[in-house]
């Protein structure tokens, strides 16, 4: 799973209000080559919430990849370096092992060879 | 051989045998890339070359998400049967892969994506497989969790084989009441093999954007596997259910004719029968005698 799933996943257990971010648990990530592009980027980056990204990265340790607070959205036609990292952060680094953690309920989703599963048990459909 | 969801729900039906088909039966894998291509265009995302990030929901072994990385998108699968996606990973795909029940709704943030196809799966939300399972309320939670997930002016394509027509209404009306624009686009509309159904949904309000494509072959002469592909100014509206043409009569109100009954004659020759010799009475018609 890469981080740009992770940014879109919210928890969807019934009646829970703030499942978002779910919180990363990552025991084994890979990090695997993806072509670059800059249009792609540029597109995404307003759908992206910039805290959850920088938690998740940060949870997989790597600590100076992104800047704590958004960068402005100029930065992204200018610096070609913030947009070779933010391309990594987003694309490159795939969570193979670990959890996801609903950050209301507690409830952990298991992520086994990167795939996260997502599956309620029917209490909480 | 009765529909597959008759047969057991999706999670065990999709098991490491039917899985396994998947990848080693070159027809489903030509079938399947064949209609997510179809899918892609309905989807009818602008050509600039920019890549969107697109959902694929029932995305099993990834054969219709290959199709959207090879258009270079990248995308997020759902499936329920861990032995489909455990396929998909020995595929090694593109997308990412989430074990998922669709009739959950899906999990996402509102807003952030780019398109929706699904191949062959939200039939399979039509079935009561559980004692839990209301078809009606999990309809309801696919497609109002799609509805927000996408953004405005996104559109989503599903292909599906419905048992009857009462399915894809209920389907076509759980969309509607989630606040999708659209309908059904039928491909082949006279072909019992090559049709194929898609709901073209448009997230947001009905504009003049957001009028049906055309479906395919609507004439039924362009039916056969290979020219599908150019045929495109050739393109009709289908309709669901209109009346298919009545096929030719072979019988003449005289009779088969001659020429019929000698070929009859000289195959079950063939076959070893003995067969009356031919003569000049053969095939002659009776006298009317009263």
């Amino acid at each position: 799973m890469r981080l740009l799933t992770h940014n879109m996943l919210a928890c969807n257990i019934k009646g829970v209000t703030n499942g978002y971010p779910l919180r990363l648990e990552a025991e084994k990530w890979v990090e695997k080559e993806v072509d670059f592009n800059a249009d792609f980027l540029r597109g995404a980056f307003p759908k992206i919430e910039w805290p959850a990204l920088v938690g998740a990265v940060r949870s997989l340790g790597c600590h100076d990849l992104l800047p704590q607070d958004a960068p402005n959205p100029s930065a992204l036609d200018s610096d070609d370096d913030f947009l070779r990292r933010f391309h990594r952060a987003l694309l490159q680094l795939h969570v193979e092992e670990g959890a996801l953690v609903c950050p209301e309920t507690g409830r952990r989703f298991p992520i086994s060879k990167g795939i996260p599963n997502m599956l309620l048990h029917e209490d909480e459909v | 051989m009765p529909r597959p969801e008759l047969q057991a729900p999706p999670e065990i039906f999709y098991n490491d045998t039917e899985a396994r088909k998947y990848t080693t039966s070159s027809r489903i894998i030509e079938i399947q890339a064949k209609i997510s291509e179809r899918a892609l265009e309905l989807l009818n995302i602008p050509n600039d070359g920019v890549p969107r990030l697109l959902l694929d929901i029932g995305c099993g072994s990834g054969l219709s998400g290959e199709t959207l990385s090879e258009n270079e998108h990248h995308w997020i699968g759902f499936d329920i049967s861990q032995s489909m996606l455990d396929v998909a990973l020995e595929r090694e795909v593109e997308g990412d892969l989430l074990l998922a029940d669709m009739g959950q709704g899906l999990g996402l943030r509102p807003g952030v994506i780019d398109g929706a196809i699904s191949i062959s799966a939200i039939q399979w939300l039509c079935y009561a497989d559980k004692s839990s399972h209301e078809p009606m309320a999990r309809l309801k939670a696919f497609f109002g969790s799609l509805y927000r997930c996408l953004t405005r002016g996104a559109r989503a394509v599903l292909q599906l084989y419905s048992e009857n027509m009462n399915q894809s209404e209920m389907i076509m009306k759980a969309a509607m009441r989630a606040g999708f624009a659209g309908g059904v686009v039928v491909d082949f509309p006279h072909s019992t093999k090559a049709r194929k159904a898609y709901l073209v949904l448009t997230c947001g309000p009905s504009s003049t954007q957001t009028s049906l494509p055309k479906g395919k072959g609507e004439d039924g002469e362009t039916c056969s596997d290979d020219d599908e592909s150019d045929d495109d100014d050739e393109q009709t509206v289908g309709i669901y259910d209109r009346h298919r043409p009545a096929k030719r009569s072979k019988i003449t109100k005289k009779g088969k004719g001659k020429a019929w009954v000698l070929k009859k004659k000289n195959q079950m020759r063939n076959k070893g029968y003995t067969v009356p010799p031919d003569t000049k009475y053969t095939a002659r018609k009776r006298k009317n005698h009263f």
